[in-house]
């Protein structure tokens, strides 16, 4: 049995369509990503899964239970993170985590080994108003309250969205821990570098999905000739590179630049110009320290060269 | 030229020291990049330096002016856009930025100029009469950093500007931001985006309110041996005993 699965899902709210066909499936014991900006459509897909929203047409399941006709059943099997913080800001910390348990008729004893690992950070505050938390508390024990009654399927809508590098970290490996325990994970997050983490990914723009495969395979299927070009003087330099006509798509990337070149149309395996050539333009417009390799794409690569499409 | 200094600026709340002593310049023109983990204290820092909290301790001067004695001189001349800040949804392209205008005291004659200008070198011109509402969010994140240098401060202050925008769009800004900077405009700005660091002429990172590490990009992979800024920032800030945690 799939965890989740869901075929051309469609919802539109006041005439702008949020999702546009939408269809997954997502394996037992899965960590599956949905990738994109916002406004592409990745919380109303989680709400529709969720049993919170009705879509206007298309069908999805949840451990084999229709989203509409089962929606009592599937509400006590999954676990939700909204991307909002929605927990009682004037109750404290183990009152939150209290209800949460009593909701779903049971307690914090009896499932505290799922949530020991997680918990245990925010435990010497547990009499601590839940709106007094910082922000990474806060973020600890609404996963806390998401996991309270065992869920088999755990949806986190952006859960690591405006956390630093080092917090978000440490939640995807949280992550990796319950997957451990059988739970299937749907995570969304606008944070490309998050895909390498996931088991499968789908990449998410204008409501639909622009691919849905493993990360190492969507690197791997990159179409195009990939250069890093890297000067002294960067912004220039990306004025430069998109003047050159051989140079299809010009963007920064941290350190260099990734540029997209032309193909031969002879020979489709190689670039229409020759690094050298390059090096030899950019030289001409006055550039230092001029460095260009070819290189492996990575997910955010794929992602412009998919939306570009 | 310095347009921002600071030296020893100090913010505690009771027992807690929010921001301990960090002392530091930032050049004319320069794109300064301010990161450190969350409750590091960036924002205190920043709240300070706009004019909107006074130091504990310490002193701090911007664009030339005091920020505890001339802080409203100090709002005159800065811009500021965050990551949430929202532009009027209900009004109009040019009806939110006539409003900026207007209160940073432009005159009437100026601002529609001003509108047309920046308009046309955004390219934007067509959706002059746009309701804001219906802009996608790249384009939203767009116009309101040009609301927020709308009245040509000489420093922009931009909290987590390109959160959640997607990966086209978010270069799209950063070109913005290096056009302005190109300008003469001074640019500082905060962001989760490691590679975003990389743009910078300068970092500095926060560890438990302390600046623990400020530099080029390029200088501080070589101080630390690493290849990438994420690295660097994985070694600084996991030596916080602040932990959000």
């Amino acid at each position: 049995m799939k965890a989740v699965t869901a075929q051309h899902i469609k919802k539109s709210y006041n005439g702008v369509q949020a999702l546009k066909g939408v269809s997954l499936e997502v394996e037992e014991g899965e960590i599956f990503g949905i990738i994109g900006p916002d406004g592409a459509g990745k919380t109303t897909l989680f709400r529709i899964l969720t049993t919170l929203l009705l879509p206007d047409s298309g069908s999805a399941m949840v451990k084999g239970f229709d989203v509409i006709k089962a929606y009592k059943l599937i509400r006590r099997k999954v676990g939700y993170m909204p991307g909002r913080f929605s927990l009682y800001h004037d109750l404290t910390v183990v009152e939150n985590l209290r209800i949460f348990a009593s909701l779903f008729n049971t307690s914090i004893e009896e499932n505290y080994d799922l949530i020991k690992d997680i918990y245990q950070h925010i435990e010497p505050f547990k009499k601590r108003r839940a709106g007094a938390l910082s922000g990474g508390m806060k973020q600890k024990l609404a996963l806390s309250c998401a996991l309270i009654h065992r869920p088999e399927v755990l949806f986190l809508d952006e859960p690591t969205t405006g956390v630093d590098p080092l917090s978000r970290k440490e939640l995807w490996e949280m992550l990796k821990k319950l997957k451990k325990q059988g739970i299937a994970i749907l995570v969304s997050t606008p944070y490309m570098d998050e895909a390498s983490l996931c088991d499968r990914i789908a990449l998410i723009q204008h409501g639909i999905f622009l691919k849905t495969e493993t990360p190492q395979k969507i690197i791997a299927q990159f179409e195009n000739i990939l250069w890093s070009v890297h000067s002294k003087q960067m912004f220039q330099l990306l004025k430069d590179l998109r003047s050159n006509p051989h140079v299809l798509s010009c963007y920064a990337f941290g350190d260099t630049h990734h540029i997209t070149v032309e193909k031969k149309k002879a020979a489709p395996h190689e670039a229409a110009i020759t690094i050298a050539e390059l090096e030899a333009f950019l030289k001409e417009k006055g550039h230092l320290d001029i460095k260009i390799d070819p290189i492996q794409a990575g997910i955010e690569d794929s992602f412009l060269e998919l939306a570009n499409k | 030229m310095n347009v921002i200094i600071a030296k020893n600026l100090t913010k505690t709340f009771g027992d807690f020291m929010a921001v301990d002593h960090i002392s530091f310049e930032v050049k004319k023109g320069e794109i300064f990049g301010f990161l450190g983990a969350n409750g590091a204290g960036k924002t205190t820092a920043m709240r300070m330096l706009c004019g909107l909290s006074k130091p504990t301790f310490g002193m701090g001067q911007v664009a030339g002016f005091d920020i505890v004695k001339q802080s409203e001189n100090v709002k005159a001349c800065i811009g500021y856009m965050s990551q949430r800040f929202a532009l009027y949804e209900d009004l109009k392209v040019w009806e939110n930025l006539r409003l900026y205008g207007g209160i940073y005291g432009l005159r009437n004659a100026q601002i529609n100029r001003k509108i047309d200008e920046m308009l046309n070198r955004l390219g934007f011109q067509a959706e002059k009469n746009t309701m804001v509402s219906a802009l996608p969010l790249g384009w939203k994140q767009k116009l309101a950093f040009t609301a927020a240098i709308f009245h040509d401060p000489k420093i922009v202050f931009l909290d987590e500007p390109t959160g959640g925008v997607d990966p086209a769009a978010r270069r799209q800004f950063w070109e913005l931001i290096y056009d302005t900077a190109d300008r003469g405009i001074t640019v500082f700005v905060t962001t989760h985006y490691m590679d975003e660091a990389e743009y910078c002429n300068r970092v500095s990172i926060m560890v438990d309110g302390r600046i623990d590490a400020l530099d080029s990009p390029k200088a501080l992979k070589e101080k630390f041996q690493v290849s990438n800024m994420e690295e660097v920032f994985f070694q600084l800030a996991g030596k916080a005993k602040r932990k959000d945690s």
